[in-house]
């Protein structure tokens, strides 16, 4: 009764064409917004910094590899990478001109990751599949391997380690150890909201359908007139622009301080479980899957408490790896399309609610 | 001129120089390559027959390596451990059928790719919360005395464990070219369909490849435990495995083989001869990038089977 479209005729081409159709679905989205925009005045300082700030991070580089190899068919391992790039080059940005706005470091920091995305993404045309996977492993183990060694991106500190420095935006300090978790959540929201929105807005015009195209079947897509290797390269540059502006997100809104263990391999592989689990080639699912890849070592590490158990704290990591293995597996076997598709079956039946069919 | 020739000629001048030096640099490379190539192998068996890509098969070698020390240390004989430990990886082989893959039957490769990933989550935390997760040192008394050929220093540990990695190799393509089962296995890597309505059971060689590839785990987990003591870092060998794959080619048991040696040669040759010109420790990236540069003229690997699409 509530999610129902009928009556909602579409009378003009821009109504044909917005992004959500349904008044509900408008409603929702905006409720969402808002309501994110208000969670400062109720969550304290441990669930905004320890919970929702990495999640929205981590949605915004679900949602580049998402383009990449739930749109564009194209699988990658080189996210944590790419992410470092971004983190690396806001800081090396940031240190060099301390009067620019910190935003438009991030920004430029997110193109200088693109950049370096475009010469990862050239094997692309000839190789595909699990080959391009570990091609783009180069990626990942080259790049942290050089910014560990070549001293110019850390300004030469000896530690090796990058720390935000202190960056104000319309005079509220947005990074660095004075900045509050609101204000930083904040950054992060407005940057999160905005992308996910250009997102969205890609993945259904013409460059996003050229994508789709070729990931279900490049050869078909080039005989219509798609050219694989500039759409590839666009996948893999627009892709590497989002981790990139996780990345410097993730350094200065989230770590405050960051070696390139930070954005090790693992991290690579937690991007991509958001992206399966959630849902390949969908934009809500990067945030569902973020979500929940964010949330379940969280829960895990303090469900055991609470119920009363007590135990060593190796055994209790080791149990929670396991869990987390577990869970995977099990959300892969249930619904192997992710956690969006979930979503849609359910709106599916609402809209028939309360009849069957 | 001069990063050029320190590039390009100095390199060679210091291996033509030392002859002996360069000698054990290649050894040394060959025998982490066989290691390697043990890993890859377990990684190239599960791949031919049922188009899994086996992420887990790295922390399957930790697993069974784990599995051994463990035991080992309650008091077990070598022996008994050793089969007790085949039993375990057999019993593995069982549960991933029944638990994972039977239900993922005919979902995309990167769903497969990514289940694997979770079960080695599983297997690691297992591992870790059974046995434990110190470094434990692995002890089946093989001999490790070290003696001169021609001015070369070798050791007789290393020389096992060639001549093990040789021995499985030889035994695996016997197994798999003079059985039964083993030419059931080639039909079914060459055309799943085609193997089924012959009446091959798809399951049943699902177990029997995983039982195998973790007794190829097993092999390659003795090798690195005893180099190294078995903890954690084993599994990230598998990681390793990824280039060798690729210039051997996905589907190519020599391919395997070949690759693991040239990528052990080539990255120790590269570490310590035009290492310090970036600075060192390029041994972690060097496999990915030989890997990159090679598949860009050849896609399919050196041994692979060239892939025809068709629309």
């Amino acid at each position: 009764m509530l999610y129902r479209e009928a009556g909602q005729l579409k009378t003009s081409y821009a109504a044909d064409q917005m992004i959500f159709p349904i008044l509900q679905d408008r409603i929702f989205v905006i409720l969402v917004v808002v309501a994110a925009y208000l969670v400062p005045l109720i969550a304290n300082e441990y669930w905004l910094q320890a919970v929702l700030i990495p999640f929205l991070i981590l949605a915004l580089a679900a949602i580049g590899l998402n383009i990449l190899t739930g749109y564009a068919g194209q699988l990658s391992l080189g996210t944590g990478g790419f992410m470092a790039v971004g983190g690396y080059m806001t800081y090396k940005i940031t240190t060099a001109f301390p009067d620019l706005n910190v935003l438009i470091a991030v920004l430029m920091a997110g193109l200088i990751a693109a950049l370096v995305g475009l010469v990862f993404g050239i094997p692309s045309l000839r190789i595909k599949g699990f080959y391009l996977a570990v091609a783009t492993l180069a990626a990942q183990f080259f790049i942290l391997w050089l910014f560990n060694k070549v001293g110019w991106f850390v300004n030469y500190s000896p530690s090796g380690t990058i720390t935000a420095p202190p960056r104000t935006l319309l005079g509220i300090m947005v990074t660095g150890p004075e900045a509050t978790a609101p204000t930083r959540y904040l950054v992060v929201l407005t940057f999160v909201a905005l992308f996910a929105l250009v997102a969205k807005n890609l993945v259904r015009g013409r460059i996003g359908r050229s994508w789709m195209a070729i990931r279900d079947m490049d050869i078909a897509a080039e005989i219509i007139g798609i050219r694989p290797y500039q759409t590839k390269l666009l996948a893999f540059a627009i892709s590497s622009f989002y981790c990139g502006v996780a990345g410097g997100l993730y350094v200065f809104c989230y770590l405050g301080s960051a070696e390139t263990e930070a954005f090790n391999i693992f991290l690579s592989f937690n991007v991509l479980f958001m992206i399966i689990i959630g849902g390949l080639g969908s934009i809500l699912g990067s945030f569902l899957g973020a979500a929940f890849i964010t949330m379940v070592p969280i829960f895990l590490t303090n469900a055991p408490p609470l119920i009363g158990l007590s135990m060593p704290i190796d055994l209790q990591k080791h149990i929670e790896v396991m869990t987390f293995g577990g869970l995977i597996i099990f959300f892969l076997i249930v619904e192997p399309h992710g956690i969006a598709r979930l979503w849609q079956i359910a709106k599916e039946k609402l809209r028939l609610w309360p009849f069957p069919y | 001129m001069e990063i050029l020739y320190a590039f390009f000629i100095a390199p060679f001048v210091d291996m033509a120089s030392d002859h002996i030096f360069f000698a054990e640099v290649v050894i040394v490379g060959l025998l982490t390559g066989v290691m390697y190539s043990l890993v890859a192998l377990g990684f190239v068996l599960i791949f031919k027959a049922s188009g899994v890509f086996n992420f887990a098969q790295g922390v399957m070698v930790l697993f069974a390596a784990l599995t051994l020390v463990g035991l080992m240390e309650h008091g077990a004989p070598v022996w008994l451990a050793l089969i007790v430990t085949v039993g375990v990886m057999i019993a593995l082989a069982f549960a991933v059928e029944w638990i994972m893959l039977r239900r993922l039957v005919n979902q995309e490769e990167i769903v497969l790719f990514m289940s694997t990933i979770g079960l080695s989550f599983v297997l690691q935390g297992l591992g870790e919360t059974v046995w434990g997760s110190n470094v434990k040192p692995l002890d089946i008394g093989i001999p490790d005395e070290s003696f001169e050929v021609g001015g070369i220093l070798l050791h007789e540990f290393d020389l096992f464990a060639a001549a093990s990695g040789a021995v499985l190799v030889t035994v695996l393509a016997v197994f798999f070219h003079f059985t039964r089962i083993g030419r059931a296995l080639r039909a079914v890597a060459d055309d799943h369909q085609a193997a089924l309505s012959v009446g091959i059971p798809l399951k049943t060689i699902w177990i029997i490849v995983w039982s195998v590839a973790g007794m190829v785990g097993l092999v390659a987990g003795i090798m690195w435990g005893a180099k190294s003591g078995v903890q954690f870092s084993l599994s990230l060998i598998a990681l390793k495995a990824l280039p060798v794959l690729i210039l051997g080619g996905f589907t190519s048991v020599p391919g395997a083989i070949v690759g693991g040696l040239i990528i052990g040669v080539g990255e120790k040759i590269a570490e310590i001869y035009w290492g310090p010109l970036f600075g060192g420790a390029i041994e972690n990236w060097f496999a990915y990038v030989l890997a990159l540069v090679f598949l860009l003229f050849r896609p399919q690997g050196l041994f692979g089977e060239r892939i025809i699409e068709r629309v």
